[in-house]
């Protein structure tokens, strides 16, 4: 081989010229498809956003702003935005909580540990359309194993999933019941992650539980929080299928996400601009929410 | 103190067995519900006092399950392999040359994470009408692929960049192998542990995709499990046993792997969790 090479520099410029080549061709697969199913639709949605398009017409009419202004004074978008921020909020701060509290029990050695672990988590590989049918023979007006406790105790059986006062809340907790297993793991791996010296120091000093809660766990924990924050919101905003198990996003529009209102407003009422503009609002308040999140609690962990 | 700590121990122990059994509520009103027949309206907290799979056999044909399952399986390990192969592929070339263009286009594969696909269902659907894919599997591979291949592609670059050397490629380099060899013949065997991740983590979402199934694969020949249950629900919500059994039987190839290859699932789906 070295034979071939006519002199010193060859080589030199061989390897450069095969270092700076940017070997497209092997994204190349990958960024079409992203361009196609991602970036492409994502724009496209902008534009028909500036349409009165039904979703089938050959015809529409470039319309302005006019679906936004139609958005804006449409009380069921506040209706709808309220409850995706009840979704994606309430469900971030439950599952934090239960999760958080989850790992903490767990991280001791208690003989049921794994055991425990196990069926937390369980529900996070089952589907979530699934899982809200599951929920659904638990809180079903007719012959709901609620409704079976609450009539042995002698009151009247009650109409949880047809209470619009009641199921988003309902919707809220089988989220979090779903998902707190990926909460509580990210937080074991962090709270595992903790030096044992830092609470030894803690303990000669006569550090109270409390105390050594608040001033060393937590703040350590601040990357987990982030990160669970963040995620819980994200997912909790793009709530769709436990609504449809559960509700289908009834009584009228009353437990509706947005990804659920969307979905009736082009498929039910053949609304496709207007589905496109609310679909527009919905990338908007993921972005703005979960960016906001990552911001507030990156700052906090440079404090921490 | 050491009373103190025991008594706290037996406490905590306490505590999660607590927890566990509230856990495990749904899953025990699930199968009281699938073992009881039609027109038994005994409380879903008691087992019958008969032994019947009929809900099961029943629902198995009335709710067409072996299509569901043949689709599913079908486009959940042809879009897990194309996102393991294309995946690695951009990945590597993004990892390993570090060109002006390459940094952009990693850029934009990160940035696409943040954008939920679908907020953009109109124009997204649209497109697989003009296509001429509604109702074929095609379409909800190539989408559920287009929806996790930034993930993917992030993860492998990640371990890339922080555990396979250079130097090995540059050996092999040396004795005159390509590029696209070297990639198989050396870089890919040591992905292991990261494909095991993206495989996991791509066969659960997708096996347990409801959203884009439920837009594309409207029809029965083509659902999947997701939706062919949904629609089994409406035709039967007076009749839950038999959609409690669907549920049981669309839910169990999951829940057995899981229980078999948990650790791996916990460590897979939590290093995937980024993008929820």
């Amino acid at each position: 081989m070295a034979k071939m090479l006519p002199s010193d520099a060859e080589p030199k410029r061989l390897t450069k010229r095969r270092r700076e080549s940017s070997l497209w061709w092997m994204y190349l697969p990958s960024v079409l498809l992203v361009f196609l199913f991602i970036i492409y639709p994502f724009f496209d949605g902008i534009r028909i956003s500036l349409t009165n398009w039904n979703g089938f017409s050959q015809i529409y009419d470039y319309v302005g702003l006019e679906q936004y202004k139609r958005m804006f004074a449409d009380p069921d978008t506040w209706l709808v935005v309220k409850n995706t921020l009840l979704y994606g909020i309430g469900s971030a701060i439950l599952q934090n909580i239960i999760g958080l509290g989850y790992a903490l029990l767990l991280n001791q050695t208690l003989k049921i540990r794994s055991l425990t672990r196990t069926i937390i988590y369980l529900p996070v590989i089952i589907s979530p359309i699934v899982m809200g049918y599951i929920w659904y023979f638990f809180f079903a007006y007719q012959g709901g194993a609620l409704n079976d406790i609450i009539s042995w105790l002698g009151m009247e059986p009650v109409n949880a999933l047809g209470n619009p006062d009641l199921n988003p809340f309902i919707i809220v907790f089988v989220n979090t019941f779903q998902f707190v297993g990926v909460a509580m793991i990210i937080y074991l791996a962090g709270l595992q992650s903790i030096s044992k010296d830092y609470y030894e120091a803690a303990n000669i000093d006569g550090a109270s539980s409390w105390s050594k809660f608040k001033n060393i766990t937590l703040p350590l924990l601040m990357p987990a929080i982030t990160i669970n924050i963040v995620i819980n919101i994200i997912g909790g905003l793009k709530l769709f299928d436990v609504i449809v198990s559960l509700t289908n996003g009834g009584p009228g529009n009353a437990s509706q996400s947005m990804s659920t209102f969307m979905y009736s407003l082009y498929f039910a009422r053949q609304d496709a601009g207007y589905a496109a503009t609310q679909g527009v609002l919905m990338a908007v308040i993921i972005l703005v929410l979960s960016m906001a999140a990552l911001i507030y609690f990156k700052r906090k962990e440079v404090e921490a | 103190m050491n009373q103190i700590s025991k008594r706290a121990k037996w406490l905590s122990t306490g505590a999660a067995l607590l927890i566990t059994l509230c856990h495990v509520v749904p899953y025990y009103i699930l199968i009281t519900t699938s073992l009881k027949r039609a027109g038994d309206f005994s409380s879903k907290w008691l087992l019958p006092d008969y032994f019947s799979l009929e809900n099961f056999t029943l629902a198995w044909e009335e709710a067409n399950l072996s299509t569901a399952f043949m689709n599913t399986f079908i486009i959940t390990i042809a879009a897990a392999a194309m996102l393991i192969i294309f995946g690695s592929l951009a990945a590597y070339a993004l990892a390993r040359r570090q060109t002006k263009l390459n940094k952009y286009i990693y850029m934009l594969f990160v940035a696409v994470m943040v954008i939920p696909p679908l907020t953009a269902l109109v124009p997204l659907y649209q497109l697989v009408v003009d296509a001429g894919l509604m109702n074929t599997r095609l379409v909800a591979i190539l989408n559920n692929v287009a929806a996790f291949l930034p993930l993917t592609i992030f993860l492998y670059a990640g371990f890339i960049r922080s555990t396979i050397p250079k130097e090995l490629e540059e050996a092999a380099r040396m004795d005159g192998a390509s590029t696209i060899g070297v990639f198989f013949r050396v870089v890919f065997p040591l992905l292991k542990p990261i494909t095991a991740t993206v495989l996991i983590l791509s066969c659960v979402y997708i096996w347990n995709d409801y959203q884009f199934a439920i837009f594309f694969l409207q029809d029965s020949d083509m659902h999947t499990l997701t939706v062919a249950l949904s629609s089994f629900f409406g035709q039967n919500t007076s009749q839950l046993g038999l959609v409690g059994a669907a549920a049981l039987i669309a839910s169990l190839p999951m829940v057995i792997l899981f229980l078999l290859l948990q650790r791996f699932f916990i460590e897979g789906l939590a290093a995937g969790s980024v993008k929820g």
